[in-house]
């Protein structure tokens, strides 16, 4: 497996999985225990839109997708506790409209999309360095939002009623969290696409739910788990030639199937 | 600080345009344990959330120690009726009660608030299981660490909003004698149905169905007021009938 590394672009998708594990451990425990595994998949399929708009305009899709998706987190939050529909119909909107938008934005746009199916469906073999650098600064601006706002997602997260009452603001700080999990998405594009990103948010903190009670402890463990199931994923798919998002992801949920036996039946 | 630990003149709330609270004027001083019983949607709820300024009265005015109810939050404990939360939650019940002590952004918690956990856990004489997971407690002993969460805040007025709803009868004495425990320190309002049981223990009792009728002390020896257990409404009786239910519109 080292001889791997000689090559760049094995190096580049092993600190890709790295910075990826960071934002999936971290923003995905959250997104667990605050149950918002939908909203999220909806945010990850609205970055799409942003992905187009760069093919549109021309700059780089992944930086696009930034405010693309910070837009669609915002503008679900805001819709989720100002207007009268479900969630889940809200949800249902915002999912369909940004890939609808990211479409016609490719459609739109001259020429050909060359590299369109690394963004739907990942390719973590193909990350340059200027994608790392940005999932870096993803990364540390993550890191520093948890560290600062981690009491208040999980008082949120726990109780929203009564976290209220102790004088927290409940709705900014929910809008904050979907900014993080809108962040974290687009750390994620690269590597698994925003078709399959919600397995990464959801997945490694699944598995560390099943064997500790202690939410930190389950960001730990996720990002620790995260990290091996990637690098594991990841040199499966190169040694039998498969999609590497794909290839992540079907280890990913293996490993919840055999995990949650093991604590069953152990 | 004000003597009084609650007056609410005036106080009028709507919610969706019907009128839920009507006129409410209530005082209470310190250390004084006061019970509200009233009809399901007569407003019980609806008065406690006032207090704590989660829904916005149209207009009256409430003081909690002289303070207005946003300056009030850090003395105010609240056991909210139901707390929905998921029992699988990675929790242990030394950081649910944590979050009573909750003081602002950016404010790590400290030492201070530690000890405080471990006292009100200790008062609620759940402190041999701090280190349980959530979903490990029965009904009456989460109950028993949402009181210690509210405690922990170390306040000055106590909310609790059907407390023995989820705890099963045996413990419901013990209970209450927790509560006797605490009114030494803090003054206690508790919303119940719960009419024949709590009128041995308060000091005071109100009734509430969108007007709030004050009785003061418990008519009658606490005996008698025990036999009026079936129903209570009658006895407490001064001119109006309450309705157990609420009229068929």
């Amino acid at each position: 497996m080292l001889e791997l590394l000689q090559y760049e672009f094995m190096q580049n998708a092993f600190i890709a999985a790295v910075l990826v594990s960071v934002a999936c451990g971290m923003v995905g425990t959250y997104v667990v225990v605050k149950k918002i595994v939908s909203i999220s998949g909806g945010i990850s399929h609205a970055a799409f839109g942003g992905i187009g708009l760069g093919y549109l305009i021309g700059i780089n899709p992944i930086v696009a997708a930034i405010p693309f998706s910070i837009f669609s987190a915002l503008s679900i939050g805001f819709i989720n506790k100002r207007i009268k529909i479900s969630e889940d119909t809200a949800i249902g909107i915002l999912w369909t409209t940004g890939m609808a938008l990211g479409i016609i934005f490719i459609n739109l746009s001259p020429g050909y999309a060359p590299d369109l199916f690394s963004y739907l469906f990942g390719s973590i073999l193909t990350v340059p360095d200027s994608d790392l650098t940005l999932m870096l600064i993803l990364d540390i601006v993550i890191i520093i939002i948890v560290f600062l706002f981690n009491r208040e997602f999980i008082a949120i997260s726990f109780d929203e009623e009564f976290s209220k009452t102790i004088g927290i603001k409940v709705e900014p700080l929910y809008l904050l969290l979907l900014c993080l999990v809108a962040l974290s998405v687009v750390v994620l594009i690269k590597v698994v696409g925003v078709i399959l990103v919600i397995a990464l948010l959801s997945i490694p903190a699944a598995i560390s739910m099943q064997y500790t009670s202690s939410i930190n402890k389950v960001m730990t463990f996720s990002v620790i788990i995260g990290l091996v199931l990637n690098i594991l994923g990841l040199w499966l798919s190169y040694i039998f030639n498969l999609a590497s998002g794909a290839t992540i992801v079907i280890i990913l949920g293996l490993t919840f199937i055999i995990s949650s036996l093991i604590t069953k039946y152990w | 600080m004000s003597d009084k630990a609650l007056e609410i003149e005036n106080l009028y709330v709507s919610i969706n345009k019907s009128i839920i609270l009507k006129d409410i004027n209530l005082n209470l001083d310190k250390n004084d344990f006061l019970a509200i019983i009233g009809p399901n949607g007569g407003g019980k709820s609806t008065l406690l959330k006032t207090i704590l300024n989660l829904i916005r009265p149209d207009k009256g005015n409430i003081s909690v120690f002289g303070k207005n109810p946003k300056e009030a939050l850090n003395i105010i404990g609240y056991l909210p009726q139901n707390t929905f939360f998921d029992l699988n939650f990675p929790i242990n019940v030394f950081n649910v009660t944590l979050m009573g002590r909750y003081n602002g952004l950016f404010k790590n918690y400290t030492q201070n608030d530690r000890k405080a956990v471990i006292n009100a856990l200790d008062e609620v004489s759940m402190l041999e299981y701090k280190d349980r997971q959530i979903s490990e407690l029965s009904g009456g002993q989460m109950q028993r660490v949402f009181i210690a969460r509210a405690l922990a805040r170390e306040p000055e007025l106590l909310l609790l909003d059907e407390p023995t709803a989820s705890v099963d009868p045996k413990m419901q004495k013990s209970f209450y004698e927790l509560l006797l425990k605490l009114k030494e320190k803090m003054t206690i309002i508790l919303v119940t149905h719960d009419v024949g049981v709590v009128c041995e223990y308060v000091d005071k009792i109100a009734c509430l169905n969108h007007i709030l009728f004050y009785h003061g002390i418990p008519e009658g020896s606490a005996d008698a007021i025990g036999k009026t257990y079936n129903c209570p409404i009658d006895i407490i009786g001064h001119g109006i009938p309450h309705r157990v239910f609420k009229k068929h519109e």
